[in-house]
């Protein structure tokens, strides 16, 4: 670089005339004030872009903060660039493969996902009262270790961006154990794609229950161990108190839901207040604070984990042999998937009939597979307690194998609406501490 | 509203050999307890099935006539606590008001969906927010739905909002045409609809008139249409694999 077109950087632009009259000027950062003063009786404001790459905004979430020194006066996300059309995607695929696109949605919470859209594509089907009791429950247990898989991970990365590291790493160490429960069960850590409209597609591995239990267990005291680093730790106190106010009001004018909402000491949980696939015959309680602050959420957050564990032990206690996908041959999946040592697959018996012995179950398992089933034309809106809040699944059929328009109510997008509201007026290093509580997963916020 | 028609009469390429396939557009949907819940009304008829259209059509399905029809205008009783809010509404507004505000009430199960005029929506926003019978404190969303072949109703908004009080969740459509795609945007009543209605712009093209920055949200802001359109395409490139390719999924055969 030669030293003339340097030193051009750091001289005042005269600003070049357009066409228009208008006129262009080039600033390179450091000149702004050569070229608009700040206004009259204001300090200098800033304006920082924080992310789309950065390591505390839990994922590719970018806010434009405006600062006046550390204060924050005014905080816009902008979100999108983890978009990847999945709603679109959708429509040009069967009511079973929709299931695969749902579970990468809030990845860290993909069974979720996937109950709530099967449970919305039963209730368009009317089909709700004909699901196999060995399913509901578990769909049940597997909904609620994904919960605490994703309140483990809630409280890791939000102790990792408040530099809690061990927190962090003791978290995601719980995490990997709930994990290592999903691949036996589903043949995969995450994505898993395992629920099917009707049921579940494979059953419980041999004696699987025994080590569910123990992993349980396990869990219940080590989770113990990596929130007891958090939850008087007066660092974490002084970060988390009182910081990120958001009151019921608050909560109802912008919808949200999940820790937030019950921060605020309203007891609201969909599997209380309108329970599904059997929540009422658990015993649970609904964690509440009255903080309205981000300590409060980490709290739910923390007591979540041990009720959910609580229902995993009743799932087991509940479990009865029996079916796991529907009797109707129209809409159950007609193989029957087992995990191998190279993951899920057609078991080797259904192999053998449909190729070696009955040329109707092949064509069956044909039809089904590429055509699909068919959904009554018609609307629905089902919603789930996401480990985030409310998981609200809209559904259009027009009578098709394919959904004629899905859309998801993702608890992590509407909740994101808030972090303006909580953080504006406050410390810049505080909006670090409210995107942790709110605890959005890009993947469920883009979509 | 019910303006059902057998579009297999008026169809113009109509040949004599013309199949309707029986849908439930002349007949009350039947529910397994046998109640009457809802009629239907032809939204969209398509002919031919896996893409084929015109001669020579040796698929046999080139006359398939497949009319959607959707569960429309439940008649009173509806059933369970939704005559509460009919009532309600009625009370409220007065009964001139209420058939200026709301279109029809569609039961379909197990859920109540209350049409409104787009004119009124705001009005209709504020009732059900603030009466402490209906008490909606909150809304959960909006998302759009597009229906290409809906004439004059073209793009319709879908909302749902929450009574917390009261425990309770009703669905509110608005339709609006294609030419005019305009409704009023509800943030003023509940500010949560914002990012909802941003995306639902986005997505659809919808404008939601006094929303404070009706901006893209999930699409960068300089791209061009609005993606969850009918006709937008999926898009996708083809596979190949072994010498043998496979068309996007845009591109592939359809059921339906």
């Amino acid at each position: 670089m030669s030293d003339t077109a340097y030193t051009s950087f750091s001289q005042a632009d005269p600003g070049q005339k357009t066409a228009d009259g208008d006129k262009v000027y080039t600033v390179n950062g450091g000149d702004w004030d050569t070229v608009l003063p700040p206004a009259e009786g204001e300090r200098d404001r800033l304006v920082v872009n924080m992310g789309p790459q950065h390591p505390s905004t839990h994922g590719v979430l970018r806010m434009i903060i405006e600062l006046e020194g550390e204060t924050v006066l005014s905080n816009r996300s902008a979100i999108g660039y983890l978009h990847t059309g999945i709603e679109k995607n959708m429509e040009f695929r069967t009511w079973t493969q929709g299931v695969t696109f749902v579970t990468r949605m809030d990845y860290v919470a993909g069974l979720q996902n996937e109950f709530g859209y099967v449970l919305a594509v039963e209730k368009l089907l009317g089909i709700e009262d004909q699901i196999p009791e060995r399913a509901q429950v578990l769909r049940v247990m597997v909904a609620e270790l994904t919960r605490v898989s994703s309140h483990l991970v809630a409280l890791a990365t939000g102790g990792m961006e408040l530099g809690a590291l061990t927190g962090m790493t003791q978290g995601f160490r719980d995490r990997e154990k709930i994990l290592d429960l999903l691949e036996g069960i589903t043949g995969l850590r995450m994505n898993n794609n395992w629920m099917r409209p009707g049921g579940v597609s494979t059953d419980l591995p041999e004696g699987f229950e025994k080590q569910i239990a123990e992993t349980v267990k396990e869990t219940r005291a080590r989770a113990k161990d990596t929130t007891n680093l958090l939850v008087d730790n007066a660092i974490w106190m002084g970060r988390t108190q009182g910081i990120s106010y958001l009151d019921l009001a608050g909560c109802m004018a912008l919808g949200i839901t999940g820790p937030i909402l019950r921060a605020t000491g309203l007891p609201w949980d969909l599997r209380k207040e309108q329970p599904y696939s059997g929540y009422e015959n658990y015993e649970f309680e609904v964690p509440t604070q009255t903080t309205c602050d981000a300590y409060g959420r980490f709290l739910i957050r923390v007591a979540e984990i041990g009720e959910s564990l609580n229902i995993v032990e009743q799932c087991l206690d509940r479990l009865q042999p029996g079916p796991h996908m529907i009797e109707d041959k129209k809409i159950g999946w007609p193989a029957q998937l087992v995990v191998g040592p190279d993951g899920q697959g057609n078991s080797l018996g259904h192999i053998q009939e449909i190729m070696g012995t009955s040329m109707e179950a092949l064509i069956h398992h044909f039809k089904l597979v590429t055509e699909g089933f068919r959904v009554p034309a018609g609307q629905v809106y089902v919603a789930t307690e996401h480990a985030k809040g409310e998981f609200g699944v809209q559904i259009t059929s027009d009578g098709g194998t394919r959904p004629y328009r899905i859309h998801v109510r993702e608890p992590s997008f509407n909740n994101l609406q808030a972090i303006g509201a909580m953080t504006e007026g406050g410390m810049l290093s505080d909006v670090v501490a409210g995107v942790a509580s709110i605890d959005p997963v890009m993947g469920g916020v883009d979509r | 509203m019910a303006d059902k028609t057998s579009t297999s009469e008026e169809s113009p390429q109509d040949s004599t050999n013309a199949v309707v396939v029986p849908t439930s557009a002349d007949s009350p949907v039947q529910f397994d307890d046998g109640a009457e819940v809802a009629t239907d009304r032809v939204v969209e008829s398509r002919r031919g099935s896996f893409g084929v259209h015109g001669s020579p059509d040796v698929s046999g399905y080139g006359g398939l006539v497949v009319n959607v029809a959707l569960p429309q205008g439940t008649e009173r009783p509806y059933g369970s606590w939704f005559d509460d809010i009919a009532d309600q509404l009625i009370d409220v507004l007065g009964e001139k008001d209420y058939n200026d505000t709301v279109e029809q009430v569609v039961i379909y199960r197990d859920q109540m969906t209350i049409w409104v005029k787009r004119e009124k929506l705001v009005e209709f926003f504020q009732t059900m927010r603030d009466d402490p019978v209906l008490r909606f404190e909150a809304a959960m969303g909006v998302s759009g739905v597009h229906w290409p072949n809906d004439k004059g109703r073209e793009l319709h908004a879908v909302y749902q909002l929450r009574s917390y009080t009261h425990n309770r969740l009703v669905c509110v459509e608005v339709a609006c045409p294609d030419e005019d795609p305009h409704i009023p945007s509800g943030t003023g009543v509940y500010p949560g609809l914002d990012w909802h209605e941003r995306e639902t712009y986005d997505f659809f093209g919808i404008i939601f008139d006094g929303h404070p920055h009706l901006t893209r949200i999930q699409m960068p802001d300089d791209w061009p249409g609005h993606p969850q359109r009918k006709d937008y395409p999926l898009g996708g490139i083809p596979v190949e694999y072994k010498g043998a390719t496979t068309p996007p999924p845009n591109d592939r055969r359809a059921y339906s």
